[in-house]
Formats: structure tokens, C-alpha cells, sequence
């Protein structure tokens, strides 16, 4: 990833760009007060303003700039203070006003940077951002839901957006893919979007052409759209990129194109020619006054900036001794590294908290398909638990069984092991009890195991847990297993 | 009551109302018997698209119940008013003269609209326009052209035609209209009323149905400037759902009137008073300016140098916003859907094809300039001009003029089916479209006749200079009357 790609066979290079539409998590639309919930009834969050009826207007909305002005002074732009809105005509049934309203020659903010994550030692690749600007979404079609119709569905019409566009300084697919990864990183830390691929939140166009290794000069470019997911962008330029190259060495040309990607089939189909190439017919927009931003909002904007994840990264090995790998696991989303760090404020071991979060935490998380913040079992209860494990009131097993039930009741640790008592066992009589249930019960195995065969250490030691049901703890039956043997 | 309503002012009838010596229901019918003397004959007037004259009765017996029990209903409390049928309401239709429009019931209403309500008047009907406010005669609505109540072989200007008919016909004292170059004055100087355009972001333009945005703005139409200044005062002011109308406060035009232009400097360019000006309507405004200097004003000739490049610069400007502003009719989301159509592409053509010849001249013509090849040179170069057009009118300020006065347009009104020329229309709007282009407000009032038909003067003053041009047009109004009854 850090490196910057091998060229491709027969010495071409792959020069990619990407342009990235990120839906800012707002209340209400880009310019009405309509709300943006995923899922609504079809056509249930609209109104004149975003319907487009005759005599509507657009009004801004603020919060919408405040989250675009933090993507982009978080992509290291440079901010204008004064932007513009304009019209990018084009008819298709869920553009309601037959325009959009965009920014385009005075856009937001330019010039910023992406660094992608390093190998250690190695220099960051640098991917340029070369403008951050706000317009707005389009409604959707759908085109099998209704026999013989198309139905429009006007509830994303007017949905803020900010339009990321990177310098095509993107040289592999696989780097498109680190590219995209990153950037979903950087924008959930600044909090401006959900950024769900899934949900539409996150769309990505990109603009792909070949060049010979150690030129300059740009190949044609071609631009493939219809990408729903991180892997599906690496799939498509890598087919798009094999395309260009497979034309070129049969000694063709590469012809301006615009492609859909069909991931079902694996392949990219050429729009028509006429549907490609459009005169928006642009026109500034003269509902809209000019978009002012005075120097103490956006001193305000970079104050209120939060810790982005390479630093926060940083600090977490240095206050805690955590290793790079796990400062990075643990950094890969702004909730989960509020989630470790909240435990650690509560109390808990830095290196056990880490554990435990990258753990049992993220299988939890993944197997209940919610987010972090949604989890049920919150950081000071994940400290109790681990606190408790401490100090010897549960085994390590024990720890791991009254998580579970944690996670699926939502009730503190301490009251979990009290009613299922899962406290540890500290009574010896009974782990040896324990103990010789378990070599009774496996004669092969404990016959082996007198013989001399350590591994079955810790099958027996399993089994002794196991059927203490969580309380024996492992070490103590580990001597009690030995001390059994010795005596015979 | 001796004089009947229909040549009394709103003011007056206004304070009647509250003095209880009028009933409001009484000036609805008075309305209504006057719609219908103007609906008969082999020459309909034609003021209004749409009237439901038992819905305004109610409301008037609303408004006269709460006069009488001493709740205060509004400035406008009782008082009959058109509005122009590119202004959504609730309860009429709003068709802006389009057939792909034709039925429409607007969801919301436009704030003006709502301001009237809260006023306390009496919306008695939706008046005729050229289609989508594009035309200068109201002879490009699709329903029907409306007939010049002072002479019914004529037009009576456009776009707001129907409303100024409606006012001159003495049906209401009062209209909303709206004005991008010329469509409230030019109608206003072809009828014989008043008409005040306001400066561009005075006035809400939220339910406005839009033809030019950075043109358009909502204007009003009376008998006199009192009642024309009265109505938009009412609807003046800031609104939260259009971004583009300001802050500035609502100046009392009230306080404006019976105020004089002693030491006042009125400027008349020398571009609009030469080849070109019928001499009957340049003799009219020439007088017009000796009354003015008459009465204490001082009046100095200036210049507009780049007054001839207005009209093509509009032309350009006006079509491209409107190209623009015109694209969301297109048969799928609302409005008027041609049937017939078997794919997308059939409902869009033979949807839009229901536009009128002129609406879709401005439409192809607008698509043209802004079309990639054109932009730099036809639709930069027209922006430049604007800018230079501006830049005139600060220069004229910058010499200490308080206003400047011109004729309204080159001629009065102008036979039916006269304009034969394709964007013949804009030619009648010589002198509307400048103060346009520079977002100015400028009023139009009667200033004389030719040969029996209405000449009307044009005031412009400064941007936010309304109470000013108030105050002038209403002296010159008064030393007029007072000259005409001697």
C-alpha cells in the first residue's frame, strides 16, 4: 500500500482519480427543513422547496457548511471565504427542478491531502484532494417496483452532499481501495457522515487512464461509475485498467468513455454515447447569495477539529505502551478508540482493555451487526468486568462467559455473577473434585496425560472449566492437575 | 356613499371600513358588479382567470364581523385585491397563463399572498398574464388575451396586464403583479394606473413562480400612489424562505406622501427622450417635468450611456434564468402531463410541447446562450453589460440626482395583434428593462394622454430609495389632479 504500484505489464501505469459524494449527516436537507432519515416511506420527507414546485426557493442550511467546512479543513484544504452556488441543468424525472444546485468554479475549498497509511519506515503515500464542495442529492428511481412504471421516490432530493475530488495521484486499484478505506476513517473521526456504502451515504465515480511508465503524458481517460462498495472500486479499475492495457498493446487507442459497472457480471459497459456527453448549460445560482464564511467561523471550525487517527494513534502507544498494530486496530474508528479509551478512564489496565476491545468487543459488535455506540454493554461496565477479573473475583473463562450475558442483557457484571454464580472458585476440595471428574471421565486421555503427554494439559484444563462452568480458574487447575499426576 | 367605490381610493374606502360606514360586503359586490359590467359585450375585458365570488363574500363577512367587534383584522382590513396569476395561492387556481399549468391547486401559497391575508384583504380573483410572465401585451396567455378597459382594441401592456385592467376597470382599488423588465409598469403606463416595482430583494418572492430570478420581483398596481404604496407596504419585508430578500426594514411609505419635492434634483437621461419616443408621450413627460420644476424641483439632464445595450443584454439574461427556471415542467411531478406519451422521452416532448410560441422562442433562445459554446462570449458578455448599466445609474446618483425621471415606454398602448415581430416585446420596454438590470425601484404613474390613451412617466430612484420615490410620484400625482380639475 505504501509503495507506489508496481506498473503493470508491458510498462503502463495506471493514473486514478476518484470523485467521492458523502452525505453530511444533517438533521433536514441542503436547503429545506425536510429530514433525511434513511428508510422513510417513499415521498414522505418532501416539501415545495424540494419537490421543485414553480415558486419554491432554497434556503442554506448551516449546519450543512459547518460539516462540509470540517471535512475540508480535515482534508487540509484551503478554505474560501466566499463561494458560490451554481445550476447543472440536466432532465431526468428525480432531478425535481431539472437543475441541480452545485459548486463549480467557486467551490468551498481546494488543495487539501489524504496520507495513507504506512508500512513502518516508509513515507506516506499523499493523495491530493483537489477541491471539497456542497451541493445537493437527487431523489431516486426505481424502476422494478411498480409493473410497466417507474416510480420516483423524492425523500433523497436535496440531501446534503460534499463532493471530494482527489488529483488522479492514485496508482492502483488496490491503492484506490486504501484510498477510499482511509478516507471513510478520516470523515467518521470529523463525524460528518455516516458513510455507509450500503445506505448511499458513500458513492464513488472514478476516472482511470494508462500512461507509459516514466511519462508524463497523460493516456485518455475514461470514467467508470455505478460503484457500491470498497471492493467493487478495486474489481472495477482493475478490470477497467486491464482494458485500456489490453486495447494498447493489440496497438489501439483508448477512446473517451463512460462505463457502468455491473459487479454481478464483473464488467464495464459503455453508456451511450449521447447519454455521456452533456452541456449542463451552467448558470449561477441567483436564489442563492453568495456562501461568506468569516475568518472566525472557520478559526472556530479548525479549533473544534477532533483528534484525527494517526495522532490519537500516536498518543495511545505513548500514554498506554500500546503496540503500533494495536494502536491502529484500536484507532480504526472514532467510536471504538472513544470506546477503549473511555474504559481506561474508567479504571480498567490499558493492555487488558485492549484486549478485551479488539477482542471480544469488535466479535460481539460484528455478530450483533450494530455500531459500537449502539452496543449494549457500555465502557464502564466493560471496566467493572475487568476490574473484577483483577481482582480474583472471576476466572478468566468466568470473565469471558459473564460478558456474554452482558451483551445480551445489558446488565452490570457485578449482578451477573451474583445471580448466575460465576464468582471463582476458591475452594480447592471442590476443584479437585472437579479434576478428578474430569480424568474419570476421559480415561484414554488421563492415561496419556500420567504417561507424560503435556499436551493434554490443556485439554483437561478445558474440560475442568468446563464443567465447573466458568469458575475453576485455569491456573490453579493447571497445579491442581499437576499435583493430581504427581501424587499419582 | 356618493362616489362609487370604483373611483374612490383604498385609503379612503379603508377608513370607511373602520369608521363602520362601509360594510365589506357591500365593496364586494360593488367589486363583483363591476367584473361584470366589464365581462360583457362583444369585448370582455378579461381581467381574471379565475373568481369565486361566493368564497369572497365569506370572507368579507369574516373580515366585516371582526371590524365590528373591534378586532383588528390588518392595514388592508376589508379592501378588495387581484393578484396576478403567477402567484400561488390556497384556494384558486394558479396557472401562470400556461396550459401545462391549467387546473393547478399550489399546496402552499405564496408569502405575499399570506401577507395579504394577515393584512386582513379581500383576494377576489387570479388576473391574467402573458405565459410564465413572458410578453409585454397579455397577448401570450393561453386562455385568452385580456382587452385595455380605456380602450378595448388594445392591448393592455404585459405581463401583469390583467391586473392593471382590473384596477382601471375599477373592479379592485389595488393588485399584486410581478415586474422583471417592465411587467407592472409598462401595463400600469398602457392602462392608466399607477405601478410600483420595488427594489429586487424588497419583496419576498417565495411562491413567486419564477420567469428570471435575478429580474423578477413582486409589484404592485393601483389607482393612485397612496393605494399602490399602501399594498406593498403590506407585503415588504424580509422572509425567511427566500434567501435573496433583505433586511432592510419596511419603510412607512405612508410617511412619504403629501410631502412635496421642493429642493429635490430629478435627472432625465437625454437617451430616452429621443428618435423613437412617440411625441405625444415625450410632449406628456415634458410637461410632467415642468410641474415638477414648478414645484421647487430642480431638473437636470444626465446621461446613461450604455441605456442601448439594455435591451440586448436582457434579452440574453432574462431567457437563459428563464430557460433555466422553465426546465422543471416537464410532465412528471406535478402540473399538466400530455397523455399519449409511451416512454420518457414522449412525455417530456409532448408535454413541453404545450408551451406557446413566445415561451418557447425565450426558451430556446435562453438554452442558446448559456449553451457551452456561447457562454463566454453571448452570456459573459451580457453580465459585463449589465455590470456597465449599474455603473451608469451609480454615476447618476454619484452626481447628486435624487431620481430620475423617464417616460415609461416609447408609446401607449398598442393595437391587439400588433406585435408582430418575434421579442417585439421587448422593444416596449426600452426604459423598464435598465432600472431592472440594476435591481432598482422605479414606478410608473399617469403623467398625461395621447390622442385619448394613457401616457405614463417612470421615477427611478436608488436601491432601498423607495419612500423617496414615493414621495416624488406622488407630488407630481397631486400637482397633476389639481392641474386637471382647474
Amino acid at each position: 500500500m505504501s509503495r507506489p504500484a508496481a506498473p503493470a505489464p508491458d510498462g503502463f501505469e495506471p493514473v486514478i482519480g476518484l470523485e467521492v459524494h458523502v452525505q453530511l449527516r444533517t438533521r433536514t436537507k441542503l436547503f429545506c427543513a425536510d429530514r433525511t432519515e434513511f428508510g422513510a416511506p417513499p415521498n414522505s420527507q418532501v416539501c415545495p422547496v424540494c419537490l421543485g414546485l414553480p415558486g419554491a426557493l432554497p434556503v442554506l442550511n448551516r449546519r450543512a457548511v459547518d460539516l462540509a467546512l470540517r471535512a475540508a479543513l480535515g482534508l487540509g484544504c484551503t478554505v474560501h471565504p466566499e463561494s458560490a452556488f451554481v445550476r447543472k441543468h440536466y432532465f431526468y424525472p428525480d432531478l425535481p427542478r431539472g437543475y441541480q444546485v452545485t459548486q463549480k468554479g467557486r467551490p468551498l475549498a481546494t488543495d487539501g491531502r489524504l496520507d495513507l497509511v504506512s508500512e513502518e519506515g516508509e513515507k506516506p503515500r499523499r493523495v491530493g484532494i483537489r477541491r471539497v464542495h456542497l451541493e445537493e442529492d437527487a431523489g431516486r428511481s426505481l424502476h422494478d417496483r411498480l409493473p410497466g412504471l417507474s416510480a420516483l421516490d423524492l425523500n433523497r432530493a436535496g440531501i446534503p452532499l460534499v463532493e471530494i475530488v482527489t488529483e488522479p495521484d492514485i496508482a492502483s486499484p488496490a491503492e484506490a481501495r486504501a484510498f477510499l478505506l482511509r478516507l471513510w476513517q478520516v470523515l467518521e473521526y470529523l463525524g460528518v457522515s455516516d458513510c455507509s456504502m450500503e445506505e448511499g451515504s458513500l458513492r464513488v465515480d472514478a476516472n482511470v487512464s494508462l500512461r507509459q511508465a516514466g511519462t508524463e503524458e497523460e493516456g485518455t481517460r475514461t470514467e467508470v461509475k455505478n460503484l457500491n462498495s470498497f471492493s467493487g472500486v478495486e474489481r472495477a479499475l482493475a478490470f477497467e485498467v486491464e482494458r485500456q492495457a489490453a486495447l494498447l498493446r493489440a496497438g489501439g487507442r483508448v477512446e473517451p468513455a463512460t462505463l457502468l459497472w455491473d459487479a454481478a457480471r464483473g464488467e464495464a459497459r459503455p453508456l451511450r454515447a449521447k447519454e455521456a456527453a452533456r452541456d449542463y448549460l451552467w448558470l449561477d445560482e441567483p436564489d442563492l447569495p453568495p456562501l461568506a464564511l468569516d475568518a472566525e467561523r472557520i478559526s472556530n471550525a479548525r479549533d473544534d477539529l477532533p483528534e484525527m487517527p494517526d495522532e490519537r494513534a500516536a498518543r495511545l502507544r505513548k500514554e498506554h505502551g500500546l503496540s503500533e498494530e494495536h494502536a491502529a486496530v484500536l484507532t480504526g474508528s472514532r467510536e471504538l478508540a472513544d470506546y477503549f479509551e473511555s474504559v481506561v478512564h474508567a479504571g480498567a489496565d490499558p493492555r487488558e482493555a485492549a484486549g478485551w476491545v479488539m477482542g471480544d468487543l469488535l466479535a460481539a459488535v460484528k455478530a450483533e451487526g450494530c455500531a459500537v455506540d449502539d452496543f449494549r454493554v457500555r465502557p464502564p461496565d466493560l471496566a467493572g468486568l475487568l476490574a473484577l477479573l483483577a481482582e480474583g473475583v472471576v476466572s478468566r473463562p468466568g470473565a469471558k462467559r459473564v460478558f456474554a450475558r452482558m451483551a445480551e442483557t445489558g446488565r452490570p457484571p457485578a449482578q451477573i455473577v451474583a445471580e448466575e454464580e460465576l464468582a471463582r472458585e476458591e475452594d480447592d476440595a471442590t476443584l479437585r473434585g472437579w479434576v478428578d471428574e474430569s480424568l474419570a471421565a476421559h480415561p484414554a486421555e488421563a492415561a496419556r496425560w500420567r504417561a507424560g503427554e503435556e499436551r493434554l494439559e490443556g485439554f483437561f484444563v478445558g474440560a475442568v472449566v468446563r464443567r465447573s462452568g466458568g469458575r475453576a480458574d485455569p491456573g490453579r487447575v493447571a497445579d491442581l492437575l499437576r499435583a493430581r499426576r504427581r501424587e499419582g | 356613499m356618493t362616489t362609487p367605490p370604483s373611483l374612490r381610493t383604498a385609503a379612503e374606502l379603508g377608513r370607511d371600513l373602520r369608521a363602520g360606514e362601509l360594510d365589506a360586503e357591500e365593496l364586494v359586490d360593488a367589486a363583483r358588479a363591476a367584473w361584470a359590467a366589464s365581462e360583457v359585450g362583444t369585448e370582455p375585458v378579461r381581467a381574471f382567470l379565475s373568481t369565486d365570488w361566493e368564497a369572497t363574500g365569506k370572507r368579507a363577512r369574516e373580515i366585516a364581523g371582526r371590524l365590528a367587534g373591534n378586532d383588528d383584522p390588518g392595514p388592508l382590513a376589508g379592501l378588495p385585491v387581484a393578484v396576478k396569476d403567477n402567484l400561488c395561492t390556497l384556494d384558486l387556481p394558479t396557472t401562470c397563463g400556461s396550459r401545462l399549468l391549467e387546473g393547478w391547486r399550489a399546496p402552499y401559497e405564496a408569502t405575499v399572498v399570506r401577507r395579504l391575508r394577515e393584512a386582513g384583504a379581500v383576494v377576489v380573483g387570479k388576473t391574467n398574464l402573458d405565459e410564465f410572465g413572458m410578453g409585454a401585451s397579455t397577448e401570450h396567455s393561453a386562455y385568452g388575451p385580456t382587452l385595455n378597459p380605456v380602450d378595448r382594441g388594445r392591448v393592455p401592456g404585459g405581463s401583469s396586464g390583467g391586473s392593471a385592467a382590473a384596477v382601471a376597470a375599477g373592479i379592485v382599488p389595488f393588485a399584486l403583479g410581478s415586474d422583471t423588465g417592465g411587467s407592472v409598469r409598462q401595463p400600469a403606463s398602457f392602462c392608466g394606473v399607477v405601478g410600483i416595482r420595488p427594489t429586487w430583494g424588497a419583496v419576498s418572492r417565495y411562491g413567486l413562480v419564477a420567469f428570471a430570478s435575478s429580474l423578477d420581483q413582486v409589484g404592485a398596481l393601483g389607482r393612485t400612489v397612496g393605494d399602490a404604496a399602501l399594498l406593498l407596504r403590506a407585503v415588504m419585508g424580509r422572509d425567511p424562505r427566500d434567501a435573496t430578500s433583505s433586511d432592510h426594514g419596511v419603510p412607512d411609505l405612508g410617511d412619504a406622501l403629501g410631502r412635496g419635492v421642493e429642493g429635490m434634483t430629478i435627472g432625465v437621461p437625454e437617451e430616452c427622450f429621443g428618435e423613437g419616443v412617440d411625441g405625444r408621450v415625450r410632449d406628456a413627460c415634458r410637461a410632467a417635468l415642468r410641474r415638477l420644476e414648478a414645484m421647487g424641483a430642480e431638473v437636470r439632464e444626465v446621461s446613461l450611456p450604455h441605456l442601448r445595450f439594455a435591451v440586448p443584454a436582457y434579452a440574453v439574461l432574462a431567457t437563459a434564468e428563464a430557460s433555466s427556471n422553465l426546465a422543471r415542467f416537464d410532465g412528471a411531478r406535478f402540473g399538466v402531463r400530455a397523455p399519449g406519451a409511451a416512454t420518457l422521452g414522449e412525455v417530456y416532448e409532448r408535454t413541453r410541447a404545450l408551451f406557446g410560441a413566445e415561451a418557447r422562442r425565450r426558451i430556446v433562445l435562453g438554452t442558446h446562450v448559456l449553451s457551452a459554446g456561447h457562454q463566454e462570449d453571448v452570456h459573459g458578455r451580457a453580465r459585463a453589460v449589465r455590470a456597465l448599466v449599474a455603473r451608469d445609474f451609480r454615476w447618476a446618483w454619484a452626481s447628486g440626482v435624487d431620481a430620475l425621471f423617464t417616460p415609461t415606454t416609447p408609446t401607449p398602448a398598442f393595437p391587439l395583434g400588433s406585435l408582430t415581430e418575434p421579442f417585439g416585446a421587448f422593444l416596449s420596454d426600452v426604459f423598464t428593462i435598465p432600472p431592472s438590470l440594476a435591481g432598482l425601484p422605479a414606478t410608473s404613474l399617469p403623467v398625461g394622454e395621447a390622442d385619448g390613451l394613457p401616457v405614463g412617466g417612470q421615477i427611478v430612484c436608488d436601491r432601498w430609495q423607495e419612500p423617496k420615490m414615493v414621495r416624488i410620484a406622488d407630488a407630481l400625482e397631486r400637482a397633476l389632479a389639481a392641474e386637471a380639475a382647474s
